[in-house]
């Protein structure tokens, strides 16, 4: 009966997005009276999901799943949620999870909903808030099924300790060779570089920076910060920014805690991407650019002048604060 | 090679969101609707096949009567012809059982979908397609090759991207990428007029059970006021994203 998860282990660790993932199924849990299962592949330690609320997590090793596959991956959720008589399967929303989901779904003949951003509003009829329209309207959509599957959209929960020690135990997955029709030939992974997918602070820049050969402050301030470079549509489409930073409606969808827009006036589409960051700052020579509307915090000035003095200046706020 | 290409018919990018009906439905008031871009990048796609190698290309959508003009527009592009599946698309399983019949009665050896469609962005029906036909599946695709019965596909990670190699029959996922926005069509005139006389079968759908329900609908809360801080006066700015907004 308990409520389970997909928990993503990569590089030594539990994603953050997993330990997001425990926090919000263990308040799930609580409201249904049950417990938190959470299902880990190739992990090592899982110490790390007793802190946020999980109670027991069945382990999956086998070196066939050592690259992600969305079938293989998607049969060892199913037959975990067959083994604890799940009702409610929660998924994160990487790229990976929310192409297992509606297999996931399907293999369960559960009902499925994606991008969730709260607590469900009832577990009886059982019904979520999710964002739809690209950010520009909430849905609330009742699952009719016994089996729900849901993911939970980045960044809309956040981390919430818990007491306890999740124990663990082996489980192992029945795999058939169908499950492995899809080979992967190879993979192009930037590396140290911080992505737009785990990003927790993105800066963005867009065509008022003039050219190709300005990104150099836009890369200093990112370094600053922690933080991934973005870019907005007209500039991937000059190929002033590789395609791979465009965010936006048609681009990488940003659900960052601070996003910072240098040089972008705020197409519609460009919103619609990024609305889901909590905090968003503009920078503008045009006061009347439409993003001014939808920022929290607003310079209205020349980024050339003003980027670089923010990096001096958040240098010195970081060698204060470490 | 016989493709079936899947559109949806969403409102435009740039369309305002309004809720109606006790906000219990899409208000379609003055909005206008055009192929879901993420279909519209595989459609084009589907076309390229078709012109290098001679492969077949179906469109379908489900959707009321009102769709046509959106499917039309697909015809003219270059779609070979289009089926519509005459139901409401009010959710993803109910879309996928559907479209699963069309591909069965069809024989498509390829399928491909937009990865998501911008109205409701439930993400599911490619996936919930490929399971219900056991087919191969690719999602979030920014490459696709086919040679004969073998398909590469390029699929973007979470930082990065990863090259793929798998059999037919494949439903595929597209989104940007799969081609480039400079690679998108506008229908010319002689487009359109021969869009007119190709076929637009309207099919009924199958009984399925729908698995969700919209409920309701709610707009953001509106925003309040940005805080602008003057350009000399950056200390304010990083005072505020540190003591106010906690995110640095």
């Amino acid at each position: 009966m308990s409520v389970l998860i997909y928990t993503e282990f990569s590089e030594g660790k539990f994603k953050k997005v997993a330990l997001e993932l425990a926090s919000y199924a263990k308040k799930v849990a609580e409201s249904l009276g049950t417990t938190v299962t959470a299902v880990a592949v190739n992990a090592g330690d899982v110490s790390a999901l007793g802190a946020y609320g999980v109670d027991k997590v069945l382990k999956v090793t086998d070196t066939k799943l050592d690259k992600f596959n969305a079938k293989a991956y998607a049969d060892v959720v199913k037959q975990a949620a067959q083994k604890e008589g799940a009702k409610v399967v929660i998924l994160s929303s990487t790229t990976d999870s929310l192409y297992m989901a509606p297999i996931v779904a399907v293999g369960l003949e559960a009902g499925y909903a994606s991008n969730v951003v709260a607590l469900p509003v009832s577990t009886n009829p059982f019904q979520v808030k999710r964002n739809a329209f690209s950010n520009k309207g909430f849905n609330i959509t009742e699952l009719t099924s016994d089996v729900k599957v849901i993911a939970l959209a980045k960044n809309s929960f956040g981390l919430v300790e818990a007491q306890g020690a999740a124990a663990a135990e082996d489980f192992a997955v029945t795999l058939n060779d169908a499950d492995f029709n899809i080979a992967i030939q190879s993979q192009d992974k930037t590396t140290g570089k911080v992505t737009i997918a785990d990003a927790e602070i993105v800066v963005s820049g867009g065509r008022g920076l003039k050219g190709p050969e300005n990104w150099g402050m836009i890369e200093e301030l990112a370094s600053v910060l922690g933080a991934a470079t973005a870019c907005s549509k007209p500039v991937s489409d000059l190929d002033w920014r590789p395609h791979s930073e465009h965010v936006g409606q048609t681009g990488k969808p940003v659900a960052a805690n601070l996003y910072i827009a240098v040089g972008i006036s705020g197409a519609i589409q460009h919103i619609a991407g990024i609305n889901a960051s909590k905090v968003k700052v503009v920078i503008n020579t045009d006061p009347e650019a439409p993003f001014f509307k939808v920022a929290d915090y607003g310079v209205v000035g020349d980024a050339f002048q003003i980027v670089p003095e923010l990096i001096t200046k958040l240098k010195e706020f970081k060698a204060n604060n470490n | 090679m016989k493709i079936l290409v899947c559109i949806s018919h969403v409102p435009d990018t740039t369309a305002k969101i309004n809720f109606t009906n006790g906000d219990t439905e899409f208000d379609t008031n003055g909005v206008q609707f055009v192929i879901n871009p993420n279909d519209e990048f595989g459609l084009t796609r589907a076309i390229w096949f078709k012109e290098k190698q001679g492969a077949h290309v179906t469109v379908v959508n489900v959707g009321g009567a009102d769709t046509e003009a959106t499917i039309r527009k697909a015809l003219a592009i270059g779609a070979d012809e289009a089926i519509r599946v005459n139901a409401s698309p009010t959710d993803g399983f109910f879309v996928a059982k559907q479209l699963a019949e069309v591909v069965k009665a069809g024989n498509y050896d390829v399928v491909i979908c937009g990865k998501e469609s911008l109205d409701y962005n439930g993400g599911m029906v490619p996936g919930m397609l490929a399971s219900l036909l056991g087919y191969n599946f690719v999602n979030s695709c920014v490459g696709a090759e086919i040679e004969g019965t073998k398909a590469t596909l390029v699929r973007e990670i979470d930082g990065g991207k990863e090259t793929l190699t798998t059999d037919l029959p494949i439903v595929i996922g597209g989104q940007k990428g799969i081609v480039e926005e400079k690679d998108l069509r506008i229908p010319n005139m002689r487009g359109i007029m021969t869009a007119r006389t190709k076929a637009l079968n309207v099919m009924e759908p199958v009984a399925a059970d729908a698995k969700t329900k919209a409920v309701k609908f709610e707009k953001p809360a509106p925003k309040s006021a940005v805080k602008l801080i003057s350009p000399d006066n950056l200390d304010e700015l990083i005072n505020l994203l540190h003591n106010e907004a906690k995110v640095i």
